[in-house]
């Protein structure tokens, strides 16, 4: 009897650790999160070809990315500056033709999306020197996006709270594979461009 | 034995009917639950309990719909009905507190009588009270950000605010109080296992009673852990309702920020508890017939602690008035102004009637034994601390420093559906428990027989 009592209190413990194990598993997994999940667009738009192989700049397509707080979805029209030269009669870019001539956009598939009740402003963090693959992860790599980051609030504040560790030259926001010096230049830069750490975890700044 | 033809008074009176033996004491509280048949009045109760529990569950649904817009608060006074439900409702939990832990501790072995029925109204009235705050969170279902869990959000509760308090505040007293209460049913719940003659309700009721065989060790062990949750719980009556009062007094408003606020507070939570304590025995020991065990020496007992802790809880207005007065701060006066000849000055005089004025009766050793009395007197001091939070809460913000963000808060139908549905879940809660559980501690009412006389 004692060892069945001591036994089933043992399990009772255990059979507690292992749910809150598993509830947390789930809610930090890929399937919950959509980390490394690659999202079926209407087009098989690949990242990787155009960034490495064709050496397409990020800004080219995303264009209002330094000035406003949406990075911009390019219109078709920016897709019909090269297609309506090159494969302008592959049936893969059908759809592009069609919302071309027709003038509706293509609906993309959102891969960050962010809740409504948090306000993220791209401009200030390129401004400011972080790098897109900060967050975006290595996109010249990817065939079919895909989010390499979980968007929870603890991802956002490691950086908020100690952004020397991320944060590059201006000049190096847009470059892909780029490996930071040292925290000691991260420590510059923040001086340098002036960033207010102390505020930047205020409830404030993400919560409007 | 000669005790028997002397006319007794209340104060000599046994604390148990003279013709009560160790099988009596028995017989009596396990048949009420496992042969007797319900008495219709329980049954007519449990009836009405029932509807306002579903008037509670109703409410909870509207407001998870809609939101707290349906309830009356807003800016400036955004706290309302919530708060006085949370205080007026913790408040009632910390006398069964007080009989279990405190007077165990002081050895009075009165208490032995009442301690089971007052540990389940705690528990029940903790339970209302808990619901409150989780309601007007506005979010509910995210509850468990209160509480400091390593999640996603890299963020901790705010442990400077006394919210935060209350929350370790009111899950410990919950705990240790559903701990304090079921150990001390273990040795009856195998009483009732032996009793019961349904195979299932002795499968039922030998289960909950852990293996109790009543060996040497057993009590030995029993003994032991019942003194160390005592004095667990003993802080306990005090702690949990300063804690509450801090959500007040820790805020800079005129009417809350007062060095008085823990003591008042205490002593006004034990008031009302007892009241309702009395509220619930009175008619309970009429219908089941227990004048043997708890006694009309039981009866003056409590409303002479009614008594002490009502004069307490004076002299705290009294005080509060004073400083007021004596801050010479023109808000503090104003507030006081504002109390008594206010919008709400009504509540005031309401407040003084009920909580101060009339429970002065009590002095009366004749109304201390008219049970009719002491049941109408005890229902008004629970409306009177009613009254007090809404006072405190509504008087308070309703209008702070700036005149321009004065403005006037009303209760909506959903307020009062919220708060009566509460009332109705908690006597739902003290009827099932009265009929499923011995409502009065059997092998502690032995205990008392060697004391009968004293």
């Amino acid at each position: 009897m004692k060892v069945v009592s001591r036994a089933s209190i043992v399990a009772f413990l255990l059979v507690l650790a292992l749910l809150v194990w598993v509830g947390s598993s789930i809610y930090r997994a890929g399937y919950t999160t959509g980390v490394g999940v690659p999202r079926e667009q209407p087009i098989p738009f690949s990242h990787e070809h155009h960034v490495s192989g064709l050496g397409i700049s990020c800004e080219y397509c995303h264009v209002s990315v330094t000035e406003a707080s949406f990075a911009g979805i390019p219109p078709t029209y920016t897709c019909m500056t090269c297609h309506s030269q090159i494969w302008n009669t592959s049936p893969m870019l059908a759809a592009v033709r069609t919302s071309a001539a027709t003038g509706k956009p293509l609906t993309w598939i959102r891969v960050h999306d962010l809740p409504d009740f948090t306000y993220f402003n791209h401009s200030i963090h390129v401004n400011k020197g972080v790098g897109c693959e900060t967050c975006h992860g290595p996109v010249d790599r990817m065939p079919l996006t895909w989010r390499v980051n979980t968007l929870f609030m603890s991802w956002c504040l490691e950086c908020h709270r100690a952004p020397e560790k991320f944060i590059r030259p201006r000049e190096e926001v847009f470059t892909m594979n780029w490996k930071a010096a040292g925290t000691e230049e991260g420590k510059e830069l923040v001086k340098k461009y002036g960033i207010a750490v102390q505020q930047l975890s205020d409830c404030s700044i993400c919560h409007r | 034995m000669k005790r028997e033809n002397t006319v007794d008074t209340v104060e000599t009176a046994p604390l148990i009917g003279h013709g009560q033996t160790y099988g009596t004491i028995t017989d009596k509280i396990t048949a009420d639950v496992l042969e007797r048949k319900t008495p219709r009045g329980m049954l007519v109760g449990l009836a009405i309990a029932f509807v306002l529990t579903m008037v509670l569950f109703i409410s909870i649904g509207w407001l998870m719909i809609k939101g707290v817009g349906i309830w009356g608060i807003n800016i400036p006074v955004a706290w309302g009905f919530a708060i006085i439900n949370l205080v007026w409702w913790i408040g009632i939990g910390h006398a069964g507190t007080l009989i279990s832990a405190i007077l165990l501790l002081l050895n009075q072995h009165w208490r032995n009588s009442i301690n089971r029925f007052a540990e389940a109204m705690t528990l029940f009235a903790v339970g209302c009270a808990a619901l409150f705050p989780l309601l007007h969170l506005g979010r509910p279902w995210v509850f468990y950000w209160i509480i400091p869990l390593p999640d996603t959000m890299a963020l901790w509760p705010q442990f400077r605010s006394p919210l935060t308090w209350d929350v370790f505040a009111i899950t410990t007293y919950f705990t240790v109080s559903f701990m304090f209460w079921f150990v001390g049913l273990v040795p009856d719940l195998a009483t009732m296992r032996d009793t019961a003659k349904k195979k299932w309700m002795k499968i039922v009721y030998g289960v909950l009673a852990m293996g109790w065989r009543g060996s040497a060790r057993h009590w030995h062990r029993y003994e032991m852990a019942y003194l160390l949750l005592a004095g667990l719980a003993t802080p306990l009556v005090i702690s949990v309702h300063s804690v509450i009062s801090f959500d007040f007094s820790v805020s800079v408003l005129p009417g809350w920020h007062a060095t008085i606020f823990p003591p008042y507070f205490v002593a006004g939570a034990i008031y009302s508890g007892f009241a309702m304590v009395l509220c619930l025995v009175i008619p309970v020991r009429k219908v089941y017939g227990l004048q043997d065990f708890v006694t009309d020496r039981h009866m003056d007992y409590m409303a002479k602690v009614m008594l002490a802790t009502g004069l307490i809880v004076a002299y705290g207005y009294a005080m509060e008035a004073f400083f007021a007065w004596y801050s010479g701060n023109e808000f503090e006066k104003y507030m006081m102004f504002n109390r008594t000849q206010g919008p709400y000055g009504f509540i005031y005089w309401g407040l003084l009637l009920t909580n101060i004025a009339i429970p002065q009766l009590l002095w009366i050793g004749r109304i201390r034994k008219n049970m009719v009395w002491l049941f109408l007197i005890s229902i008004t001091i629970n409306i009177g601390m009613w009254l007090e939070r809404f006072v405190i809460v509504v008087t308070s913000l309703h209008r702070d420093f700036l005149p321009s963000s004065w403005d006037m808060y009303y209760p909506t139908i959903w307020d009062w559906a919220t708060y009566i549905g509460t009332i109705g879940l908690f006597l739902c809660l003290m009827f099932l428990f009265i009929r499923l559980m011995p409502m009065i501690s059997i092998f502690e009412l032995r205990q008392l027989l060697p004391w009968r006389g004293k």
